[in-house]
């Protein structure tokens, strides 16, 4: 079955460089309109943790979760 | 998940850091963090030092012993911490000036002392924080703002440096390969001796604005396409390397410690009262 993830994001911490955009595989993220990191299409997340491993900013946390937790966190 | 624990190592109160949007400073600090805590190092018994520069703000956002000391000083501070109290794990984060100009005396004496401290340099090929001058590893032909018609002085190789003087653990990794950024800066803190790690990182404010890298993302594709594992550096030719730099692990070797020989033959002579 596919797994769903889900992103924690530390608004506050952003600073909306876009290294996270940038790199995810499946473009599952974007800059909002508060300049700030969302994970706008969290169902096509594959868990690579890419966008978290190169956040310069401890911004961005990813977890695996029931797919329910993922329609509700959206 | 990665980053779950981290914020136990940090000052949070002192969060969003310094660092200019997506400067990898921040990527290598959260792999240190990770490898401190894969390690399951008290953070009570872990030291973590630095000198002037950007890398020089990195202990302030961690909550352990932490000290920012002057520019290229840093591993005098950090060899006098480790000597009087050789339990702790000490860490020693450096810039590239940092480290090989201003400092370039104590880093290679700390190479040939092999004493247990873990070396990291963040090297973004540029003077960061004083305004863009070019440093001892700023590439030939690089812009800089003491380089206006490029940079004409060959830059050191790191490695090479720290192996010639006798470091007994030498790396390299970069900020865009993070998996194995993470695992040697995990070996090379685990290594007993002198470790060094060179990460190659990015500065996109500096050194990107001046050499049309002026997004994050450019700077961090651009020290990608630098690095090549070393399996692949031994396969390719001469022209191949041009501009590259072979990443991974180098040395990894065991020689004695500085302070375990400094008390096995001179403490303990003194303690019997031998001559
Ligand atoms: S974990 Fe991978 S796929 Fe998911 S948002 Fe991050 S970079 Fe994209
Ligand atoms: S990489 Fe981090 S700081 Fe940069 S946009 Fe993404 S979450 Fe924000
Ligand atoms: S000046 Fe360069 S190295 Fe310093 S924080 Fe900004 S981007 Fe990073």
């Amino acid at each position: 079955m596919k797994k769903s993830y889900t992103h924690k994001i530390f608004k506050n911490l952003c600073k909306s460089c876009s290294l996270c955009v940038h790199y995810c595989p499946k473009n599952v993220l974007e800059i909002g309109e508060d300049r700030k990191v969302v994970a706008k299409r969290p169902e096509d997340c594959i868990g690579c943790h890419m966008c978290e491993l190169r956040c310069p900013d401890f911004a961005i946390q990813v977890f695996e979760c029931q797919a329910e937790e993922q329609k509700a966190a959206k | 998940m990665y980053n779950e624990n981290i914020f136990h190592y940090l000052r949070t109160n002192k969060l969003p850091h310094i660092w200019c949007p997506g400067c990898a400073h921040g990527i290598i600090t959260a792999s240190i963090l990770r490898g401190i805590d894969k390690l399951k190092l008290d953070k009570n018994k872990t030291s973590v030092i630095s000198g002037i520069g950007c890398s020089g703000r990195t202990p302030g956002y961690l909550d352990m012993n932490t000290l920012h000391t002057t520019h290229g000083r840093s591993l005098t501070f950090a060899t006098g911490i480790k000597f009087a109290n050789p339990k702790l794990t000490v860490i020693d984060v450096m810039g590239d000036g940092d480290a090989l100009a201003i400092g370039g005396n104590h880093f290679i004496h700390a190479c040939r002392r092999n004493i247990d401290i873990t070396a990291i340099i963040f090297n973004n090929n540029i003077y960061g924080m004083t305004g863009g001058q070019y440093s001892p590893t700023t590439p030939v032909n690089a812009y800089a703002s003491t380089a206006p018609y490029g940079n004409v002085e060959p830059p050191f190789d790191i490695v090479k440096l720290a192996t010639g003087a006798g470091a007994t653990f030498v790396a390299r990794g970069d900020a865009f390969h993070v998996a194995l950024m993470d695992k040697i800066i995990e070996q090379a803190i685990s290594h007993k001796g002198f470790s060094v790690v060179e990460i190659m990182a990015t500065c996109p404010t500096q050194f990107g604005r001046r050499n049309k890298m002026k997004e994050p993302y450019q700077m961090l594709d651009f020290v990608a396409n630098m690095a090549v594992s070393i399996k692949k550096w031994n396969e390719i030719s001469e022209e191949e390397k041009e501009g590259k730099f072979p990443v991974g692990v180098f040395v990894d070797e065991t020689r004695s410690e500085y302070c375990e020989s400094y008390e096995e033959n001179i403490l303990k002579k003194v303690q019997r009262g031998e001559k």
